[in-house]
């Protein structure tokens, strides 16, 4: 259960944020998540309920943005969707392709309020 | 009224800063500093072993070593006389880059080759933690299937080899095809090279000790 610890360094650098902005809370966080990021957006959820009690996120909604697996053939050039644990070319099958997204874990935005 | 505010910071950055530095450390020190990971129990303290004694004389190594309660596995290490330092992990899953920063304090890098790290038994939560290595090795022994490319996609994709392990035992596990294991990793668009090896009977072991000499060329070059 990593997404313990990166539920911890999420709300660490939110916290930052709202600070350098001198905020006064955050209403939301919105993140992007790749499925090749390895974090199951559940146990993240779940770890996040636990960490935001008595920070400056108390009450921010949590929206997980899930990405795509997308990858790009080095063969061929074609660009498709891809499942995470099948990263061939969709036209031509070959394995030698790119990943071009679905390992994301990011803080997209955050939303705060001033004053 | 909310203001929304762009960030797009990745989650882990903060470990990821630390990583970049551990890595400057073993880069300052020319050593290469390898990343082992694999289910509880696929052999990596084995393998550990059966490389000290293989490389003895030739690369000076150390170890850290992650383990969630015992220090049975340093003390394994240090009995082959090769420091070996224990990051007791507690309830953790995994290694993350400031452990192995902390470890750093107490393990002298000075006229070391290779550093080897020993994470945490898990196919999931150490893959996500950049640590500073250099190359991640992903062990998989014959006894827990073929399949195990394909359900844990995100540290086989992070693999830089792929060590099939204890095949002194495939005469027994008649449903392990190494070759199924192989085509599951090139499933995932990983090229990286997939040695056979058992460390108690010792086939096997020269390539990936080649793979090794040839990762510290690397670093020195
Ligand atoms: N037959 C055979 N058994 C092996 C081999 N390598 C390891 N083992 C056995 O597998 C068991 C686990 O080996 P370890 O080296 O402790 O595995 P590990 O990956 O370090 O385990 P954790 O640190 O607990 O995750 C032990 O009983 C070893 O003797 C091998 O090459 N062949
Ligand atoms: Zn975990
Ligand atoms: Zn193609
Ligand atoms: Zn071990």
């Amino acid at each position: 259960m990593h997404e313990l610890a990166i539920g911890r360094a999420l709300l660490d650098q939110v916290v930052v944020v709202a600070a350098q902005r001198r905020a006064r809370a955050v209403t939301g966080i919105t993140l992007q998540i790749g499925p090749l990021s390895g974090i199951e957006p559940a146990l993240l959820r779940a770890a996040y309920e636990q960490l935001r009690i008595d920070t400056v996120a108390e009450h921010a909604r949590l929206v997980i943005t899930s990405m795509p697996v997308r990858i790009r053939c080095d063969a061929c050039g074609t660009e498709s969707n891809a499942a995470a644990n099948r990263l061939v070319c969709a036209r031509c099958g070959s394995a030698h392709t790119i990943l071009l997204g679905g390992d994301e874990m990011l803080i997209e935005s955050v939303d705060l309020i001033f004053g | 009224m909310a203001v929304p505010v762009k960030v797009m910071h990745g989650l882990l950055a903060e470990n990821d800063r630390i990583a970049r530095h551990n890595r400057e450390h073993f880069d300052r020190h020319g050593v290469v500093a390898i990343n082992l990971m694999s289910s509880p129990g696929a052999g990596k303290t084995a393998l550990l072993e059966a490389s000290i004694e293989a490389l003895r004389g030739e690369l000076d190594v150390a170890v850290i070593v992650g383990d969630l309660e015992t220090d049975n596995d340093a003390r394994r290490i240090r009995a082959r006389g090769v420091p070996a330092l224990q990051i007791t992990t507690g309830a953790a899953c995994h290694l993350d880059a400031a452990m192995i920063h902390d470890a750093l304090h107490h393990t002298p890098l000075e006229g070391l080759d290779i550093l080897f790290i020993e994470n945490v038994g898990n196919l999931v939560c150490p893959a996500s933690f950049d640590l500073g290595q250099h190359r991640n090795a992903v062990l998989l022994s014959v006894t827990e299937g073929d399949d195990k490319p394909a359900k844990y996609p995100v540290m086989f994709r992070a693999a830089d080899a792929m060590l099939v392990t204890k095949t002194d035992l495939l005469p027994c596990m008649e449903d392990f095809s190494e070759q199924r294991a192989s085509a599951a990793l090139r499933q995932l668009g990983n090229a990286a090279p997939v040695l056979p090896l058992s460390a108690r009977r010792g086939g096997g072991m020269d390539a990936w000790l080649d793979w090794l000499r040839a990762a510290k060329r690397e670093r020195r070059a």
